[in-house]
């Protein structure tokens, strides 16, 4: 994202000081500085969701671990995205998706290019120990030009708020409460009936899985694309497809 | 001479299917000032009007609160107390909550269920009898308590539920035979 400022709040990340911008996350000043931290939810150009809570840092003088992408910089911040207990914690978390819905890889549109998978790989996850719950859902093939497998659904609601806010169109939403939470479309309607979609096609590009998908691919083909949203939310705050003069 | 402007605009507001129950939900949406936040508050009275929350009755409220459908169902559906099927003609909440559950709860809603043939939350195939559970109803020293159309029943067995149920249903069948000849 552009900024006019220069950032100018020292924080200190994993002993690197950092100058972080006023308003910025704790993700985002990381991710400058090349500090990585794993998360799923986060999607850069739409809201913060703070719903997977794979991002959670140690913060000095806080009691409980912070999602650094719900958390605003302060001056002075003592951040700490490393430690046995944070790898951990970020372990479970993948594990407890993993057991959640029904993710085989090895028939999976996304196989290899996935974020969940890298994820898993990158946290160390060689076994899952919660029970998977081999839930039953119905995948979803009504669309003509895409596919939702709830199955490979994370509920990350990045396609939710891509929707909602890229494209305005909000066609997607969560339904339900609990281990009964899933996306819909629309009232509950199959996708293909659901009169709001624009078949624009942005929520597959984000899925971090292969809940969404082109139809057609093969297993290990889909590939997604989940910068074309940042990219189009900065061309659309930057002003980029219309007259600039005509703004002033 | 046209209609004056706020009549027709009356006019093309009012629902479509000419239901006179809309009338209730458009007072309560104005009331509301049609403000988006007032979702749960309408999804309420909505209940209360229709008996339940119909596809459409959603689509009215998300139109006229400038919300997505999906956003409607997502919050609805988020909660216990909403429900999208018709009820019955009679309804029967069982409370759940600890008290209840510990003095035996669970035997009078299975006992219920298998005696009407109804599964709990859900409705007789004739339509007639609800069987629902809740999770506190909080008269706690009435346990177990089942709340009949509105009426409390205090300390009740699978037994005196289900004679209260019989009867009731054998005297409307009785009426019901007697109004017919």
């Amino acid at each position: 994202m552009a900024r006019r400022q220069r950032p100018n709040v020292p924080v200190v990340i994993d002993g690197h000081e950092v100058m972080a911008y006023p308003d910025e996350s704790v993700l985002s000043a990381a991710d400058r500085e090349g500090i990585r931290i794993p998360r799923l939810c986060a999607l850069e150009g739409t809201s913060v969701h703070g719903g997977c809570r794979l991002c959670v840092v140690e913060v000095a003088e806080r009691h409980k671990l912070m999602p650094a992408c719900g958390t605003t910089v302060v001056e002075d911040m003592e951040v700490r995205t490393r430690s046995r207990s944070l790898d951990e914690h970020r372990k479970l978390i993948c594990e407890l998706l993993l057991a959640e819905g029904n993710h085989v890889c090895a028939v999976c549109v996304s196989n290899g290019a996935c974020e969940l998978q890298d994820l898993a790989e990158e946290l160390g996850v060689d076994h899952v120990r919660p029970d998977y719950q081999f839930p039953r859902r119905s995948v979803d093939a009504s669309h003509p030009k895409y596919t939702f497998d709830p199955n490979r659904c994370v509920l990350c609601t990045r396609c939710v708020r891509t929707c909602a806010e890229v494209e305005g169109a909000h066609v997607w939403d969560l339904a339900g409460r609990a281990s009964g939470s899933h996306l819909i479309a629309d009232l509950g309607q199959e996708w293909g009936e659901a009169p709001s979609c624009t078949w624009c096609g942005k929520c597959v590009a984000v899925c971090p899985t292969g809940a969404l998908a082109w139809k057609g691919k093969a297993v290990g083909e889909m590939r997604h694309d989940p910068s074309l949203v940042a990219f189009l939310s900065s061309a659309r705050e930057q002003g980029e497809w219309v007259d600039r003069e005509a703004l002033r | 001479m046209a209609a004056p402007a706020t009549d027709r605009r009356a006019q093309q507001d009012a629902h479509p299917s000419g239901d006179e129950r809309f009338a209730l939900l458009d007072k309560a949406l104005k009331r509301a000032r049609f403000e988006q936040d007032q979702l749960v508050e309408l999804l309420h009275t909505a209940q209360e009007v229709f008996g339940h929350l119909s596809d459409d009755v959603l689509i009215y409220l998300a139109r006229q609160l400038r919300l997505p459908p999906s956003r409607v169902l997502g919050v609805a559906s988020f909660y216990h107390l909403f429900t999208f099927e018709p009820p019955g003609d009679h309804i029967c909440t069982v409370c759940m909550g600890t008290a209840c559950y510990v003095k035996g709860a669970e035997d009078v809603v299975r006992e219920t269920s298998e005696a009407f043939d109804v599964p709990a939350g859900e409705t007789t195939d004739d339509g007639r009898l609800t069987l629902w559970t809740a999770r506190c109803v909080g008269s706690c020293g009435l346990a177990p308590v089942v709340v009949f159309d509105g009426t409390v029943l205090a300390k009740q067995t699978p037994q005196d539920l289900i004679a209260h149920v019989r009867e009731l249903l054998a005297a409307e069948d009785a009426a019901a035979e007697e109004e017919a000849g």
